[in-house]
């Protein structure tokens, strides 16, 4: 980037993103003009979450690895849950994010060729892979380092030996636990948030989603196998069930919206992986005065709020 | 054939009549196959006095069963969801809220009672399966986390009894945060040391198995109830092949580890009274 106008670019592109991040009002509403401004020039097609979910699955989109090359260079993977075995659908490990900041990044990691998917079980994690989250997550809880946890699962596998280890068990102690964690947690939905198999490392003090993430409490293929009794039907199924990064700010379930290079992260993965950076950067400054009682109530006062849909 | 003589008076009886009127009055068993007098298994806490078979049980009959006396006051029995997705399926989710409502004379799938078991004073929440599938919205993940905080005000122990397919779908993400909010409540119910007792029945499947379901201080099962995190249809769609008998039943999970007991209905009231005295100790006289 010698080119002057290439950095005064760059510099546009992080101002821009983390004015993104400021407010929460302003970036609901934000969401909701981007919707209808892309309504007006007739770019939302029939079905703009439709379009999310296939950039959200999009076989170029980065998987959780290549951010976290771009973030943290000195990464330090470290495996096993000390009771079962390793599970290589979820990545855990430290390294210096930027300022000499340690983090511990525990993430869901899709495959890229059919070997690596095969490899990482497309993603989808077994119980022994959410009890080696949870230990590195205790792990940085124990000497206050803060907590970076990227969600991209189609979700929790579904398979006999899964439901003999307890997946159930896994997600639930996750959740309990997650609660607790000393330290600052941030939370990113970076593609496919597939229900609690994304939400077992989804309690964080910030939890916001990638541009063209989605996040859902069930597949919008299995959703419309129940109500059309068609599992080829998702794409109406994926609007009514309000997945997008827009649709869960305006419930109130996330933080912030991270914006991705035009036309989706696959586009640009340095740009994108620069977007996230500069976002979690400004949240765990945000939160560096902060004891841990303070994250600990900060986090569960969030979630204790979520969901007021109902009348007394 | 005396009474063959006699038509009309058999012909007034439609099937669809003699349908109805039967209907209620036998039940086949599905552990035995065989036909049972519904009378005999009402007085056998709904379980086969053949086979033993625990029978699903409605919300109110299950506190019934579980309570002193059969009684108990309830709580936030006025909460309704709002339909935050305006969601719709076959039909939109506010008439379905709205019939299940009229049917089963309840505002969602959960019952929040307090009575006392034994004596000792108890917050228990029931969550009734046919009210869509026992699912968890916003109703339920308010009413249950509202229960731990008065659990943890008045020291009363905890007993949720679990009857659900999971998260509620018609409420889509709403619904999931739901597991968070109640997992994180009983983390506090947990530090603040009052007893949670979880109770799975036949069926405790996804989000409500992967959230309060196994978190507690004792996870008990009915025998035979189908326990686990996804569905076996959708587990043999996965893997393409038939699952083995007995999969994900209680039994099962009490081999693999995940449960501390396998309790018939007729014993759960002094399995948890028992249990119940070694947390907190016996009652004051
Ligand atoms: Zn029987």
């Amino acid at each position: 980037m010698s080119d002057p106008s290439q950095a005064r670019i760059a510099e546009l592109e992080r101002e821009i993103a983390q004015l993104h991040m400021k407010s929460t009002g302003a970036q609901a509403r934000l969401a909701e003009m981007q919707s209808e401004l892309k309504k007006l020039k007739g770019e939302d097609g029939v079905n703009l979450a439709w379009q999310r979910v296939q950039l959200a699955r999009h076989p170029k989109r980065p998987h959780a690895l290549d951010y976290i090359q771009r973030l943290v260079p000195d990464f330090t993977e470290i495996h096993g849950d000390r009771a079962y075995g390793e599970d290589p659908a979820i990545v855990a490990g430290f390294g210096t994010l930027a300022g000499g900041q340690q983090v511990m990044i525990v993430a869901q990691q899709k495959g890229r060729d059919t070997k690596q998917k095969l490899f990482r079980n497309f993603g989808m994690p077994k119980p022994e892979g959410y009890r080696k989250a949870m230990r590195a997550m205790e792990v940085a809880s124990k000497f206050g380092r803060p907590i970076i946890a990227l969600l991209d699962t189609p979700g929790a596998y579904p398979g006999i030996d899964a439901e003999e280890r307890g997946q159930a068990e896994a997600i639930a102690y996750n959740l309990r636990e997650m609660s607790r964690l000393e330290t600052p947690v941030v939370t990113v939905v970076i593609g496919e948030g597939g229900s609690g198999g994304a939400l077992a490392l989804g309690v964080g003090n910030r939890v916001y989603m990638l541009e063209n993430a989605v996040y859902s409490v069930i597949s919008p293929e299995s959703c419309a196998a129940i109500i059309y009794r068609d599992s080829s039907k998702g794409e109406l199924a994926a609007s009514a069930l309000k997945i997008t990064a827009g649709d869960l700010m305006r419930l109130g379930l996330i933080d912030g919206i991270i914006p991705e290079p035009a036309g989706g992260a696959q586009e640009d993965y340095d740009k994108a992986a620069e977007f996230l950076f500069t976002a979690l950067v400004a949240a765990l400054d945000e939160m560096k005065a902060m004891k841990p009682a303070e994250l600990i109530a900060q986090r569960y006062d969030k979630f204790r709020q979520m969901g007021n849909f109902f009348t007394e | 054939m005396d009474w063959f003589k006699h038509p009309k008076k058999v012909a007034k009886v439609t099937d669809e009549e003699r349908h109805v009127k039967t209907e209620g009055l036998w039940i086949k068993c599905d552990g035995c196959r065989q036909i049972i007098w519904r009378k005999d298994i009402e007085e056998t806490l709904h379980c086969c006095p053949k086979c033993g078979h625990h029978f699903r049980i409605d919300a109110r009959t299950r506190l019934k069963y579980l309570l002193d006396d059969g009684k108990w006051s309830e709580h936030d029995a006025t909460l309704t969801s709002n339909d935050p997705l305006a969601f719709v399926d076959a039909k939109p989710y506010h008439e379905r809220l709205a019939s299940m409502q009229k049917a089963l004379k309840l505002k969602d799938a959960i019952i929040s009672a307090s009575g006392t078991l034994h004596g000792r004073p108890v917050n228990v929440c029931s969550l009734e399966l046919k009210f869509i599938g026992g699912s968890m919205g916003t109703v339920m993940g308010e009413a249950i986390t509202r229960a731990i905080e008065r659990s943890i005000a008045d020291r009363h122990p905890l007993i949720i009894v679990s009857a659900s397919g999971g998260a509620r779908m018609q409420e889509g993400a709403v619904s999931l945060m739901q597991l968070v909010k109640i997992s994180a409540a009983l983390m506090k119910l947990d530090q603040a040391k009052v007893p949670y007792i979880s109770v799975l029945t036949d069926p405790t499947t996804g989000g409500v198995t992967a959230s309060f379901a196994m978190l507690g201080d004792l996870n008990i099962a009915e025998p035979g109830a189908l326990i686990g995190f996804a569905g076996p249809r959708v587990i043999e769609q996965t893997i393409r092949q038939k699952l083995p008998e007995g999969f994900q039943r209680a039994e099962f999970v009490l081999q693999h580890g995940f449960l501390d007991a396998v309790v018939k209905r007729s014993e759960m009231r002094q399995f948890i009274a028992t249990s119940l005295n070694f947390f907190c100790g016996p009652l004051p006289q």
